[in-house]
């Protein structure tokens, strides 16, 4: 499989500035791709665009040549920098995975989650561990990209080193393809294959 | 000075919280009032017309111990006739005041989650129930409903539910912008799931506050629309009916006809608007510190 953004603008108001102004770039399955720029480039825009939750004012996002489902489950994933904020306050943690019918004893295995903490409310929990949970609920059987929103960047060396191992074994076993937006050069040396630089492919006036 | 004012709060504080801290306090002052508004309910409910007979004997009797609340003018004794009466008030107010939050419940979701065309409409309606003087409202549609108990039902029932729909809309809207619910629905889940497990769990504290906080609303207006002659019939012993009558005695310095139905009106209403209060502080935490 192949997800294609062809020729993307965006912007978020009708008056206000473009952010994307034909941006085009593919990533095939079994990838990894990190997204790189600076601060307010549009990283985490495009990300979205072709995760399918924004749409963009010009261009389309193909997935096998064909334009991304609307409805229904989506193969694209996206996972946010902040887990609180992307799971239910007043959801058990057990209720997050079934929301996904990720409750498997195999995948709480591979991502390290701890039984005791499936009874628990996201407020009981550290940012890594939520982390894990929004990880586990994007890995199900019909998910053949993950897109990665600085998903570790609010956590801890230790965490995001856990976080990350566990990642790419599950991408490498299930060859899914990656994008990652992060600011981290090393940390985007070490799991990409392949880097790409918004300000190279962005064709905006800056 | 705002040390000072900060020390002496914790001093406040401390004093208070000798025996119960403040969440105690509130639960126990809520079920007492709670207690208080079911034990009129009963007691109105369960006793006997034969207390509320006419006897010429007794009539237009001064406050005394007999008559805590004196007799009127057919010799009835008033303490019961008012307790009956707020019993029939409370029985309107509850069911009214529930008809009409789940009105708002079912609006609100629809308005935040339907099309938008459909959100335009609904609050054009509310503003539309909104613009209208309530009393003449729900004149006309008591009447049109043909009075009685059934008149004043409806007619508080479809007219109260405004308020608390606009609030809901609002507050599901703003849960609907949250990142939860867009991995729900990357997730394959439809709009209707995604209405029922993810959102009506929110707005159960804003239902339940709104719906108890309708309560004096639905009271009030019931028994002004009786007042008026436009509610419950004459024969039941309602508080606007009792309030009107009295009207007539007045002028003769029957004050106690007047004084001692209107006062527990007031003291029921503002104990249902207490509750209401004080269970929004235990729900809603955030909003005691407005």
């Amino acid at each position: 499989m192949r997800i294609e953004a062809k020729n993307i603008s965006f912007r978020y108001g009708a008056k206000s500035p473009w952010i994307l102004q034909d941006v085009s770039l593919s990533i095939e399955e079994g990838e990894r791709v990190g997204l790189v720029g600076p601060s307010g480039y549009g990283k985490s825009t495009l990300i979205r665009i072709m995760a399918g939750y924004l749409r963009p004012q010009k261009g389309e996002i193909l997935l096998d040549g064909k334009p991304l489902p609307r409805k229904g489950i989506s193969p694209v994933q996206l996972i946010y920098q902040h887990p609180e904020k992307a799971i239910n306050p007043r959801w058990k943690m057990k209720k997050v995975l079934q929301e996904s019918g990720m409750y498997r004893d195999e995948v709480m295995e591979a991502l390290g989650i701890e039984k005791d903490w499936l009874e628990r409310y996201p407020r009981e929990l550290s940012g890594g561990e939520l982390q894990r949970f929004c990880v586990a609920r994007s890995l199900f059987h019909g998910t053949h990209f993950l897109f990665a929103d600085e998903m570790s960047t609010m956590l801890d060396v230790i965490t995001q080193a856990q976080i990350w191992n566990l990642m790419l074994k599950e991408v490498e076993e299930r060859r899914l393809g990656l994008l990652m937006v992060t600011h981290n050069k090393e940390l985007a040396k070490k799991i990409c294959d392949r880097e790409i630089r918004l300000e190279e492919i962005n064709s905006k006036d800056l | 000075m705002s040390h000072m004012a900060a020390k002496d709060r914790t001093l406040r504080v401390g004093k208070g919280s000798c025996f119960l801290n403040r969440r105690t306090k509130i639960i126990v002052l809520a079920v007492l009032m709670f207690a208080v508004l079911v034990g009129i309910y009963l007691a109105g409910a369960l006793s006997s017309n034969d207390l509320i007979a006419a006897d010429f004997s007794q009539k237009g009797l001064k406050p005394s111990w007999e008559h805590p609340f004196g007799t009127d003018m057919l010799g009835r004794d008033m303490l019961v006739r008012t307790i009956k009466g707020l019993s029939v008030s409370i029985v309107v107010g509850t069911v009214a005041s529930c008809v009409s939050a789940v009105i708002a419940l079912i609006v609100g979701v629809v308005a935040a989650t339907g099309a938008s065309w459909l959100d335009h409409f609904i609050n054009w309606v509310i503003d539309l129930v909104m613009g209208i003087p309530h009393t003449v409202l729900l004149i006309l549609i008591s009447f049109a409903c043909g009075k009685g108990l059934k008149g004043v039902l409806i007619g508080v029932a479809v007219t109260h539910w405004t308020g608390l729909a606009r609030i809901i809309r609002s507050e599901v809207l703003q849960i609907r912008s949250q990142q939860y619910i867009e991995v729900s629905r990357k997730l394959g889940h439809s709009s209707w799931w995604i209405t029922v497990h993810h959102i009506l769990p929110h707005m159960v504290p804003q239902f339940i506050i709104g719906l108890i906080l309708m309560f004096p609303h639905a009271i009030m207006h019931e028994s002004s629309l009786t007042f008026l002659g436009f509610g419950l019939p004459p024969e039941q012993p309602a508080i606007g009916i009792i309030l009107s009558e009295s009207m007539k005695y007045l002028s003769t310095g029957m004050w106690w006809l007047a004084f001692f139905p209107g006062l527990m009106l007031v003291i029921i209403v503002l104990l249902f608007d207490r509750l209401g209060e004080n269970l929004k502080k235990i729900i809603d935490p955030y909003s005691a510190h407005e």
